[in-house]
């Protein structure tokens, strides 16, 4: 019996005729067991997985930032209400979506994600955070801004109704309006490049149109410079790629809406 | 490496837990600066000019920059300074010091506050459910001095300020003992070597002046 490297299987096997002794076919079976723990890799292949939901807009962030980098990755849809072993096993925490499980770490938190795959796959094209410390905060200061102020009135606009909803809305178009003074000329956030700040808003681009159907209101004529990158953002291949179609995030909110505002 | 002639500001509030930590990232890569006090509530037209946003401290100006949001500000203070770094060169364990620090800003300082104060499922409730969230970074600091390894790094200055310095004062102030040594031995152990740290030691509230005001923000917190 020899050890011998198995390039089907990318495992260790033990191969030749076994003796027939029954203390040879104990040894052999011993052996098996210690090979099926020793697996080979080749040294560039990562095991990647995403556990995800549809329509999440920062499932989508985490999609979007492994497309633009190229990366090889397994999408595992989640079901919100039943969740998998894996993910309260990986994420313990919050036991949310996106998780990212590298080689068996998993790393939880969006923007931690889309940051830890900027940093991971450095030598891949599309960095997605700027170089200049400076310019590096001021990505992390407004993506810090769109998960407070954009969040906040998001969520209620689709969950809520009458006032409450209308004070979401304005909010949300105040919120809106302080970012495209922000992106003021720019193609981009990240200027000519698309990068960190676009791909979190990115997540709330998917949204719009459900956002303004549940709210019966209109973003364009508001934000009529912000909403040009948006169409720019969702032409993009790597977002083309991750975000559903329009029109299932608008049936889907409705569906939950009917579950919220009873 | 910053060029020699630098003038770093920092508008901050002596008793808030986000402008200490960056007094202490500049003080552990010995940066000088010029410390600005905000008389908060009432708020500096300077604060208001260079945080229109937000309109809060801390703010840190560094030559003709300007930032804001405490942990957006201890990276810039990492990157630009690169001696004693303090977050983790390795991009999986930089991930983590992120995601507890959020945790921490987060999730302990929601549940840990208001919820004692105002307790709508009772206070015992509360509190159990305050040391659950704990006992996620009693995990992470078991067998090691600091979260940073043998000397502090990002998440020793962000729960450093945020749980001992600040919630752990408050929780006195209305007789809890949160993070008992029979619970949270490795915490418990954390929390005597930060007290031993110089720079840490310097940046934190002087503390018979901290509780009489945690006491008023606790009271003035029950009525409104």
């Amino acid at each position: 019996m020899t050890l011998r490297y198995s390039h089907n299987s990318d495992r260790l096997t033990w191969r030749g005729e076994a003796k027939t002794s029954p203390i040879r076919s104990r040894t052999k079976k011993r052996m098996e067991l210690v090979s099926s723990f020793i697996r080979i890799r080749p040294r560039m292949a990562d095991e990647v997985i995403l556990l995800d939901f549809w329509p999440s807009p920062f499932g989508v962030r985490a999609r979007i930032a492994l497309r633009e980098k190229g990366v090889e990755f397994e999408y595992r849809e989640e079901n919100l209400r039943d969740k998998s072993p894996l993910l309260l096993q990986m994420n313990p925490v919050h036991k949310k979506i996106p998780v990212l499980i590298h080689n068996g770490k998993p790393v939880c938190e969006s923007m931690n994600v889309v940051q830890y795959i900027d940093e991971v796959w450095s030598d891949k094209k599309n960095p997605l955070l700027p170089s200049d410390p400076y310019q590096r905060a001021q990505a992390r200061f407004w993506v810090d801004f769109i998960d407070t102020k954009v969040y906040e009135p998001a969520d209620k606009i689709w969950s809520t109704k009458g006032e409450v909803q209308e004070k979401a809305k304005k909010e949300y178009i105040e919120a809106l309006k302080i970012l495209e003074s922000e992106l003021g000329n720019k193609p981009y956030f990240g200027g000519d490049n698309f990068g960190f700040i676009d791909i979190a808003m990115t997540g709330y681009y998917m949204w719009f149109e459900a956002s303004e159907k549940c709210g019966n209101f209109s973003i364009e004529p508001e934000c009529p410079t912000l909403m040009a990158s948006a169409k720019r953002c969702l032409q993009r291949d790597s977002v083309v790629n991750s975000v559903p179609d329009p029109e299932k995030i608008v049936e889907f909110a409705f569906k939950i809406r009917k579950i919220y505002c009873v | 490496m910053a060029k020699k002639e630098e003038c770093v500001k920092l508008l901050g509030f002596w008793i808030s837990p986000f402008s200490r930590r960056v007094e202490m990232a500049l003080k552990l890569k010995g940066v000088p600066y010029e410390y600005l006090e905000e008389d908060l509530p009432k708020k500096t037209p300077l604060l208001l000019e260079l945080n229109p946003v937000h309109k809060k401290v801390p703010v840190l100006v560094h030559n003709d920059k300007i930032l804001s949001e405490s942990h957006v500000i201890l990276e810039y203070i990492d990157q630009t300074w690169s001696n004693n770094p303090f977050l983790p060169q390795d991009p999986y364990e930089k991930a983590m010091a992120r995601f507890w620090a959020k945790f921490v800003d987060e999730q302990i300082l929601a549940a840990g506050f208001m919820p004692l104060i105002k307790p709508k499922k009772g206070i015992e409730v509360a509190i159990e459910e305050t040391r659950e969230l704990i006992m996620f970074l009693e995990k992470e600091v078991t067998g090691k001095d600091f979260f940073g390894g043998e000397t502090i790094g990002f998440l020793d200055m962000v729960a450093g300020t945020m749980i001992p310095f600040c919630l752990v004062r408050a929780w006195e102030c209305m007789g809890i003992d949160m993070i008992s040594e029979e619970k949270f031995p490795g915490l418990s152990r954390w929390i005597k070597k930060l007290n031993e740290v110089e720079i840490v030691r310097e940046c934190i509230p002087p503390k018979e002046k901290h509780i009489e005001r945690m006491n008023k923000i606790i009271e003035k917190s029950k009525s409104s």
